[in-house]
């Protein structure tokens, strides 16, 4: 990357651009309005303005996966995983956003993360929402993706205690478990 | 890590945006999947004053479309997109491959060709890519003009785009049926940039000769480059696996790499020549030609 600070030069800017952007975001089904700076990072949106904390900031510098969610409407219909540390709140202004707040429904665990738990698919638990979220994103793209697959799926997430196998198995479990009873999101 | 302060805009037309372009000039940079332009406004290694998403602009710039003789891509076709398609993974599987290796899940659903294209990382694989492929690119500006890949990639992180300019489409030939093509990508880890990438494509005539080969090599050099010498030592022949090394050690000569933490200068120009001979025995073995092994070798 070239090491070249653009020096600020006296701004043309008019209100056509905006400093201060009204956002609507629907997370987890819950619809949020906000007036947002646009440098404002989708993760730091949820966790410090939304305050649901489960969707954690390891390297904000787009290489761990731990503040993995799924995306909605941004780039097309689907769901997608995304790291939210590398994408602005503004983006994502009138999508819906899911994180691991919104997979339990009525007090159930969702197949992914009764996988984890029954699989030992976590330590210490830091890369762990990350790392569901980017299973569901793999998951809802491919339902029944082999070892090898799962393995390129979470390539972007990294887990500094489990050396990976049981989070391997417990995404095969919940593959199988959703494919069965037809689980999505 | 919070980028400076800039001003936002997300137009619903390429018109508003080409005219915002003109207005703020080196001010404004555009967003498309934002997976370098934010990694570098994080690390303030530039900091624009105005950013124009494009994201409104999907249904226009972002689309595969099969046109009979060529295959012609939106800008903002992500690389996840170009993975799966099958119309790519019939006619150019060299493309879908690429895409596979870029990064990883999150960064491929939100990083476009377009993007990574004007990015021009010396490291980047689409250039490597669409050049071995013989591609053009159309950008629109006050008028839209279409240039061959060769000439868009101009230096390190530098294009033939103007502040002004837009691109916005990407033309790829496709190779005739029966085409043999590679795609060597040495990284260190799952993930990481190429230490060096290699792309080749072999057209075989009736008689099981090379009738063109094509071959690109990115990542040892400002920007990546298509490696004429070696294509022209193999044109017209049956080769053997000491052309082969000739031919490899002629395609790495060009390279002039640096040492960084992805290895010395000696090293990734020794891994050229090694990642070329695989991606030309790659290619050549999918075109049906078979390498016989040379006495000397
Ligand atoms: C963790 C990680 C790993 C990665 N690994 C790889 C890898 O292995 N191989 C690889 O090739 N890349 C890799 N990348 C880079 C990735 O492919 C980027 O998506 C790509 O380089 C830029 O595309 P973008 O759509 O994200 O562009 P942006 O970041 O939005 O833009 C990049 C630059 O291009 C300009 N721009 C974008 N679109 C246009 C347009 N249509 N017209 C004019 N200018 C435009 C922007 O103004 C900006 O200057 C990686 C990125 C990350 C974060
Ligand atoms: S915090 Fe590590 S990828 Fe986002
Ligand atoms: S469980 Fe500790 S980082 Fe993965």
């Amino acid at each position: 990357m070239p090491r070249r600070v653009v020096r600020r030069t006296r701004s043309s800017i008019t209100p056509e651009t905006q400093a201060q952007i009204p956002i609507k975001v629907k997370i987890n089904g819950v619809e949020y309005s906000h007036t947002v700076e646009p440098r404002l990072l989708l993760v730091h949106y949820i966790r410090d303005l939304v305050g649901l904390t489960g969707t954690h900031v390891g390297c904000d510098t787009s290489h761990c996966g731990a503040c993995t969610v799924l995306v909605k409407g941004l780039w097309g219909d689907d769901w997608l995983a995304v790291k939210s540390c590398t994408v602005l709140a503004a983006q994502v202004d009138g999508k819906e956003v899911l994180t691991i707040e919104g997979l339990a429904k009525n007090g159930e665990l969702h197949p992914l993360q009764r996988a984890f738990w029954e699989n030992h698919g976590l330590q210490c638990g830091f890369c762990t929402p990350g790392m569901i979220m980017a299973a569901l994103g793999l998951l809802l793209r491919n339902p029944n993706p082999t070892r090898e697959e799962i393995k390129w799926g979470i390539s972007g997430n990294l887990c500094r205690c489990t050396g990976y196998v049981n989070i391997i198995k417990s995404i095969e479990a919940a593959a199988k478990e959703m494919r069965e009873k037809g689980v999505t999101v | 890590m919070y980028p400076r302060k800039f001003e936002y805009i997300a137009p619903n037309r390429v018109e508003d945006v080409l005219r915002l372009l003109r207005k703020y000039r080196d001010e404004a940079k555009i967003l498309a999947g934002g997976h370098s332009l934010l990694p570098m406004m994080k690390l303030r290694i530039i900091g624009p004053n105005v950013l124009i998403d494009l994201k409104n602009l999907r249904d226009k710039l972002a689309y595969i479309r099969d046109s009979g003789r060529v295959v012609r891509l939106g800008a903002l076709t992500t690389h996840a997109e170009i993975e799966q398609s099958n119309t790519l993974r019939r006619d150019i599987p060299l493309l879908p491959e690429v895409a596979s290796l870029i990064g990883d899940m999150q960064v491929r659903n939100l990083g476009t060709v377009g993007g990574s294209l004007a990015h021009c990382d010396p490291a980047g694989d689409w250039a490597v890519a669409m050049l071995a492929l013989d591609s053009s690119v159309a950008i629109q500006g006050e008028r839209r003009r279409v240039i061959p890949i060769s000439r868009f990639l101009k230096g390190p992180f530098t294009t033939a785009l103007r502040p002004t300019e837009l691109l916005t489409e990407i033309t790829i030939p496709k190779p005739p049926k029966g085409h043999g093509w590679s795609w060597k990508k040495f990284e260190r880890k799952a993930g990481d940039f190429a230490t060096v990438n290699v792309a080749a494509v072999v057209i075989p005539d009736r008689r099981g000769t090379v009738k063109k080969a094509s071959i690109a090599v990115g990542a040892v050099s400002p920007v990546a480059y298509r490696a004429s010498a070696a294509e022209i030592m193999l044109r017209g022949k049956r080769p053997d696996s000491e052309l082969l090394r000739r031919a490899a050690e002629a395609a790495a000569e060009p390279a002039s790499p640096i040492s960084d933490l992805r290895g010395s200068a000696e090293y990734k120009k020794w891994l050229t020549t090694v990642m070329v001979k695989r991606a030309l025995e790659e290619a050549l073995n999918r075109a049906g030609i078979s390498v016989e092994v040379s006495k000397h070798a």
